[in-house]
């Protein structure tokens, strides 16, 4: 499982690279990005601002420098949810590495977060 | 204490009309408005293409644009199947009248991870009846996001904010949702939607399918409680409220022909009573057809529009056999007067088999129909369906006022007054054809067995079958029994051999008579002259006798007056001188 997720990451940031195209960069952290993520939260929610704290926290713990951070409130802009298929609020969505990876919730689980992300933890990977 | 849930009811009872032909007529007149009806059913019972006929014909017929929110089909897919029920999606959307939002919920690509909410279909909904302004949503089906959500206390509370605000967006709502086992769907969205909830039901029985509808509830309306059978055809759903058997229908006075004017003749003159049921049973050949054929050649001839459905015999088959009793169907046919619908009995579920002669009835609006034969539905269910089904036929078509026209096909063995699927008490008329045995011949016969509310003929008669059509010939009765066919003739030719030897006879004995008066005139004259001559003679003679007398007296007077004078005076009497 680890080893053919860590596989799949080096396969796709070839490909990555090919389909890059302009998207709503807020919080570009490098050019190197391994990981681009996008939340997509309703306005000034509770539940909005507690999963941007989250998968900042995440990020910066396990992917710092490897990963670009956009946020998309959905209030602002309703046509993204159609385009994006987002049903639920807040989402997480993955678009690199590919496959495209969708988090529902919160991000409170941080469990699950790092399992659909398919960040290897540090700890166990060293 | 009542006046308050009454005021309730009337705010209620505001309808939004589906437009789905009959689907307004069994839910007394549409769904709730601005409310949600849920429509439940198993796979392929017709979830999605009701919700689509909801959206397609309030956007062309009530103006009312809507959004179709399909959890499962791809919007080509829908397009597609919407073009199958006659609607076309694309020009729809071009009008701006409807729009499809398919929602992709891909359970791989889905991951919870803590606690969230579904404002994002909300946005997306929002944006979409925002789009066209529509009046009418479908979501098909919302139950998808048990499948791709795992938190069902989130997604319970999100359908519970869902349905309130699509109540408060003032939008007419179809949800619809799987049957469920022991259950009406199989998350209980029954529990979220509780102003109306619609059945469809797909059953095979006796490897037969048949749709049916079935309104489960409808708080604050009237509706029916039946199972209705719907179809789907080109032109989309068609619900048929048939179980609402009734007996109100007027009975009209007017006479049909039996398209036999000697048949006319046995009962009572005029034929059969408008928008009644007429069956004619008989064994194997005894003529049904040929009779059937006639009542729609005469109801033809009269520009009456006839519907002959035929479940055992192809058009092309009865029409090649009719015109060998010289009954050309055809060029009714081609006058548009006659429709022929063939079908086996067996092909399909005898809910379906009524829908489907409710839709041509409705097309064609016929004046008279045949059902040839009523008994292939025997075979086809069991008694008590096809009795069944016959008894919502019969309604069907008395409630039109059409005059009907059953053919039955009996068995020898059975006795023939039992035939006809147990129907007989809810038939008019009862003409039953029989095949008589005799001297090594069998011979057509016919006899009105009841006519309700005519004075019928209730003599047997001979049926032949010519080439110039069905004849009625009276039967003899004679001092042997009944004759018929070659006796019958035979016997009459007796009779006419019998009658020419009496004729011969009065006319021999005329002309005895002719004679003998003219020899008795012939005497007469005679007599009468041999008598007037005799007389003549006697005349003369007594003339001549009278002029003799005359003469003698007074040749002796003159001598006796001579031989007075003579003898002593001049004047002396005859009598003197006799003395």
């Amino acid at each position: 499982m680890k080893r053919a997720a860590s596989t799949k990451k080096k396969v796709t940031r070839a490909s990555a690279r090919k389909a890059a195209s302009p998207r709503p960069q807020r919080n570009r952290a490098s050019a190197a990005t391994d990981y681009d993520l996008v939340l997509f939260i309703s306005g000034a929610s509770e539940r909005s601002r507690v999963a941007l704290a989250n998968i900042k926290v995440i990020a910066n713990e396990h992917l710092k420098g490897r990963y670009r951070l956009s946020v998309v409130d959905l209030y602002q802009q309703p046509q993204r949810a159609r385009e994006h298929e987002i049903i639920a609020v807040p989402t997480l969505v993955r678009r690199l590495p590919a496959p495209l990876r969708r988090l529902v919730g919160d991000l409170s689980d941080g469990d699950r977060v790092m399992i659909g992300l398919d960040i290897v933890p540090k700890s166990r990977n060293g | 204490m009542t006046r308050q849930p009454r005021l309730l009811t009337a705010e209620a009872l505001a309808k939004c009309p589906t437009g789905i032909r009959g689907l307004d007529q069994v839910t007394d007149g549409g769904l709730p408005r601005n409310r949600s009806t849920l429509v439940c059913g198993g796979p392929g019972a017709g979830k999605t293409l009701l919700g689509l006929e909801f959206l397609a014909r309030g956007a062309r017929d009530f103006r009312e644009a809507g959004v179709f929110v399909s959890f499962e089909e791809r919007p080509e897919d829908l397009a597609k199947n919407a073009v199958s029920l006659g609607f076309d999606l694309g020009r729809l959307a071009r009008s701006k009248r409807l729009v499809v939002e398919h929602i992709a919920l891909d359970r791989n690509q889905l991951l919870e991870a803590g606690e969230y909410d579904l404002e994002g279909l909300f946005i997306r909904l929002e944006a979409a009846i925002a789009s066209v302004g529509a009046k009418r949503v479908v979501l098909d089906t919302i139950e998808a996001l048990f499948g791709a959500l795992t938190n069902q206390g989130i997604l319970r509370a999100e359908l519970n904010r869902l349905f309130s605000w699509l109540k408060d967006k003032g939008v007419t709502t179809v949800i619809t949702a799987e049957r469920g086992q022991g259950a009406l769907t199989r998350h209980g969205l029954e529990e979220y939607v509780s102003d109306c909830v619609l059945m469809l039901d797909q059953r095979v029985d006796d490897q037969i399918a048949t749709r049916r509808l079935r309104i489960v509830k409808y708080r604050g309306s009237t509706h029916g409680t039946n199972e209705y059978p719907f179809l789907i055809d080109r032109s989309g759903f068609l619900v048929l409220p048939i179980t609402d058997v009734s007996l109100d229908y007027a009975s009209p006075k007017q006479f049909v022909s039996s398209g036999v004017a000697k048949l006319d003749e046995m009962l009572g003159g005029k034929g059969y009573f408008q928008a009644s049921t007429v069956m004619v049973s008989g064994t194997a050949g005894t003529g049904k057809t040929s009779l059937a054929a006639h009542f729609v050649d005469g109801g033809c001839r009269r520009g009456d529009r006839c519907l002959y459905f035929a479940f055992e015999e192809s058009p092309a088959q009865i029409m090649r056999n009719m015109r060998s009793v010289g009954i050309h169907l055809q060029k009714w046919v081609d006058r548009g007067l006659l429709t022929f619908h063939a079908m086996r009995p067996t092909s399909v579920g005898m809910e379906t088999h009524i829908s489907l002669m409710l839709k041509q009835l409705q097309d064609f609006r016929p004046h008279v129909v045949v059902l040839d034969p009523i008994s292939s539905f025997e075979a086809a269910g069991t008694p008590l369906d096809a009795h069944a089904m016959l008894i919502r036929v019969i309604d069907l078509l008395k409630a039109r006022g059409i005059t009907t026209l059953f053919t039955s096909l009996t068995s020898g063995e059975v006795a023939s007054e039992q035939a006809g699927s147990g129907v007989s008490s809810l038939i008019d008329a009862w003409i039953l054809l029989r095949n008589l045995e005799q001297g090594g011949e069998r011979t057509r016969s016919l006899y009105v067995l009841k006519a309700r509310g005519m004075r019928h003929s209730n003599q047997i008669r001979e049926f032949l079958l010519t080439d110039r059509g069905a004849d009625l010939q009276d039967i003899y009765i004679g001092p042997e029994g009944i004759l018929v066919g070659s006796a019958r003739a035979d016997q009459e030719m007796r009779d006419r051999a019998s009658a020419v030897a009496s004729r011969r006879d009065i006319e021999q004995k005329k002309e005895v008579l002719e004679r003998k008066h003219k020899a008795f005139q012939a005497r007469i004259a005679e007599l009468e002259a041999a008598y007037a001559a005799e007389a003549h003679d006697l005349k003369g003679a007594i003339t001549q006798e009278e002029g003799r007398l005359k003469i003698g007296l007074t040749g002796r007077t003159t001598l006796a007056a001579d031989r007075q004078r003579t003898d002593r005076t001049s004047t002396g009497t005859s009598g003197r001188a006799r003395r």
